[in-house]
């Protein structure tokens, strides 16, 4: 393989983990109407962020990541507390948490300005294509293998805690009667959520990540009513995306997070165009009369 | 560092500069927060952010298409694209099985999705008039010119004058849209209206506080001041209350640390508000709740030491006697400590007596404690006549009951059951 194949290889694979990643927890936050949380925990790391760059210097070693990540768990505590505690209708206590530590955040950055690693606008959308600049690591650009090993994190503890997730997710009621902790699963989960809207910041930024938390679970969706369907298509989908917004992007020479974001835009238009066509075609069933 | 001297300075807005800036983001706060009071009691909060976020492309296609950057030009194109989202997001509710949330929340990543694409394809084109587009990401408050302020100052003008002669019409939709309907209001156009005057308080609030933000200048006013009234008059104006004065001291505080954004601390002070209303506000805040659980606790608690005494007199026949303390502890488990204090209140009060025998009811206290047992036997019997339950599966519901029931309830009671002499256990109902 010649440089430039190499280069694009190793975007489209780091912008496909992050979309794996986020479209496989992304299932299970669509099932719970959990959607909104990932948004409002992605924009909530920012000052977790900030501080892990302020006290570390960078976002690459692990007590940094985990730091930040903590602060995407204190967002779901502090949306529940003032939900709950102090009666703030839902939507609107998410909304009030979540801008207000981007807005910490925000002044966060600004502070640290002159910091070359961290700017406002990276805190928007990341940039894939610096990918390629990072130092390697087992042969690979450290970003990417970071987002491996969270890949593989998401995968196992997904994988090790199917039926408890499965249960807790589509009968809570039930899942709490066979001795489930679903306040717990629910942790594990945001933790996952937290952790995976961190590790993909540098790349992907704060914002787009909400993209790959919602749309590709969102796609998988309205194709299947199977859980594991979901997943697997929920990662294809993810996968394509990264694929074709990196040639987008590369004939644009713009943003390639927002070129995968775009894609997967399409690709949801064009599922519900064909499941609208579909089901216009589809002959109609005769419905068997009462006798 | 921070002076009284410098504000007080700040506050003459002397200079142009922080005329424009207070001017600006002043104008802006209240606009939004106006019309946010009625986006937060639809509980459509985060409607206003996909809004937000959504504006972007719109911004960048008008500047693609004009190359210029005036507010006139790109206002149009962030109009159009937050009102394509926000029709999106109703057609994916419509013709999809996904739910709000997950439509909110696709479109509004989608339309950002677009917006950077776009931006950054601008930015790489090296445009020189490009390089305040950005501006709209993070709001640039410290860049409003005089002819932004007009902008501002018209879809201001506009907002609160449509909101003022839709007043009633907006409020009804908010609380009861069915109700609306029935009435004959035109609901439909109403929520476009509404819908179309959140679109243009976000399209012109992304200039001061930036796309993600928005929201914020929408929900939290509306949220903090629920927390201070019941009424949405008083609402809309403390809301706008809060944004304008939030709006004054997150620019102050950049004005006096210039690497300082303007945006972000108007929202930080804003959630400041907010949070100490949730704290603080009486009636509905939460130390105020916590006032009333803890008084009501109380009251429960010298009820039940009252009637432990009464209960003791009446197997007696004799209410004179003398009680000590530990035979109080013997009719109930009190906690120790919690009993001396409310024997030692409710002496206070003049319910008890106390000599050396130990203590006694007053007169009335006699009526106090006769009450009590009255409510709590009539409550037995209305649950065994009214709803044929078992006798002895009453009394933990008459309990709860005898703290609760006004003396209008009490007279009902009595009313309905025929002024009963004998309770379900046959103890006396006393008068």
């Amino acid at each position: 393989m010649n440089t430039a194949t190499l280069d694009a290889f190793w975007i489209i694979l780091t912008g496909a983990l992050v979309a794996v990643s986020g479209g496989l927890l992304g299932c299970y936050l669509l099932l719970r109407r959990l959607s909104l949380i990932g948004d409002a925990i992605s924009h909530a790391v920012l000052p977790g962020i900030a501080v892990a760059f302020l006290i570390t210097g960078s976002l690459s070693s692990v007590p940094a990541l985990l730091g930040a990540a903590v602060v995407g768990l204190l967002c779901t505590w502090a949306i529940e507390t003032v939900q709950h505690r102090a009666g703030v209708q839902g939507d609107a206590a998410m909304g009030i948490v979540f801008t207000f530590l981007f807005a910490v955040g925000v002044i966060l950055v600004s502070s640290l300005a002159g910091n070359a690693d961290l700017d406002q606008e990276c805190v928007l959308y990341g940039e894939l294509a610096f990918v390629i600049f990072d130092q390697t690591v087992w042969g690979m650009p450290v970003s990417t293998a970071i987002l491996l090993a969270n890949l593989l994190l998401v995968i196992v503890v997904l994988g090790v805690g199917y039926r408890g997730f499965f249960l807790t997710t589509f009968d809570p009621a039930f899942a709490r009667a066979l001795g489930f902790s679903t306040a717990a699963w629910h942790y594990v989960l945001m933790s996952l959520v937290s952790l995976t809207t961190v590790v993909s910041f540098e790349s992907v930024g704060a914002i787009l990540v909400v993209a790959f938390l919602v749309a590709p679970a969102a796609i998988a969706h309205l194709l299947t009513d199977r859980l594991p369907i979901m997943l697997l298509l929920a990662a294809l989908v993810g996968i394509s995306a990264s694929a074709g917004g990196y040639f987008l992007a590369a004939a644009l020479n713009a943003n390639i997070a927002g070129a995968m974001t775009v894609v997967l835009g399409v690709e949801f238009v064009a599922v519900m165009a064909v499941k609208k066509v579909g089901v216009r075609m589809r002959p109609r069933v005769p419905v068997a009369s009462g006798t | 560092m921070l002076s009284l001297q410098e504000l007080l300075h700040f506050l003459s807005l002397s200079e142009p500069n922080i005329r424009y800036v207070v001017f600006g983001t002043v104008m802006v706060g209240i606009a939004s927060a106006v019309i946010g009071n009625f986006t937060f009691l639809r509980k459509r909060a985060l409607v206003g952010d996909a809004i937000a976020h959504a504006v972007l492309p719109g911004i960048c296609l008008a500047f693609l298409l004009q190359g210029s950057r005036t507010l006139w030009v790109l206002l149009p194109g962030a109009f159009l694209s937050g009102w394509l989202a926000l029709l999106s997001i109703d057609w994916i509710n419509r013709n999809s099985r996904l739910k709000p949330d997950a439509a909110i929340g696709l479109v509004l990543s989608v339309f950002f999705g677009a917006g950077v694409l776009l931006l950054t394809y601008i930015q790489q084109t090296g445009d020189g008039s490009q390089s305040g587009l950005k501006h709209f990401l993070f709001g640039q408050a410290a860049a409003i010119l005089p002819g932004d302020l007009w902008v501002f100052g018209i879809t201001g003008l506009l907002l609160c004058g449509l909101v003022a002669l839709f007043f009633k019409e907006f409020t009804l939709l908010s609380f009861d849209p069915d109700f609306a309907q029935a009435v004959g209001l035109p609901v439909k156009r109403l929520e476009l209206l509404l819908s179309t005057l959140t679109v243009l308080a976000v399209v012109t609030g992304i200039q001061t506080v930036g796309v993600v933000l928005m929201a914020a200048l929408l929900i939290t006013p509306a949220a903090a001041a629920r927390f201070w009234t019941d009424r949405i008059g008083a609402m809309v104006f403390l809301g706008a209350a809060f944004a304008a004065v939030a709006s004054v001291l997150g620019s102050f505080v950049s004005y006096q640390q210039p690497n300082m954004p303007t945006g972000p601390w108007i929202i930080v002070v804003l959630s400041g508000f907010a949070f100490f209303s949730m704290v603080f506000a009486p009636g509905r805040g939460g130390l105020a709740r916590l006032w009333d659980k803890a008084r009501h606790a109380w009251k429960m608690q010298e009820e039940n030491v009252l009637k432990a005494i009464y209960h003791s007199g009446e197997s007696l026949g004799d209410f004179k006697a003398g009680m000590r303390a530990e035979a109080v502890q013997g009719q109930r488990a009190f906690r120790p400590f919690q009993l001396q204090l409310s024997l030692w209140t409710l002496q206070r009060r003049g319910l008890l007596e106390r000599d050396p025998s130990g203590y006694r009811l007053s007169g009335e206290g006699l009526r106090e404690g006769a009450r009590l047992a009255r409510i709590h036997r009539l409550w037995e019997l209305y649950l065994t006549e009214y709803l044929r339950l078992a006798p002895d599966h009453v009394h933990d519901d008459a309990e709860a009951m005898e703290h609760l029931i006004t003396p209008e309830l009490e007279a009902q009671l009595e009313a309905a059951l025929g002024y009963p002499k004998r309770d379900p256990h046959d103890r006396d109902i006393p008068r």
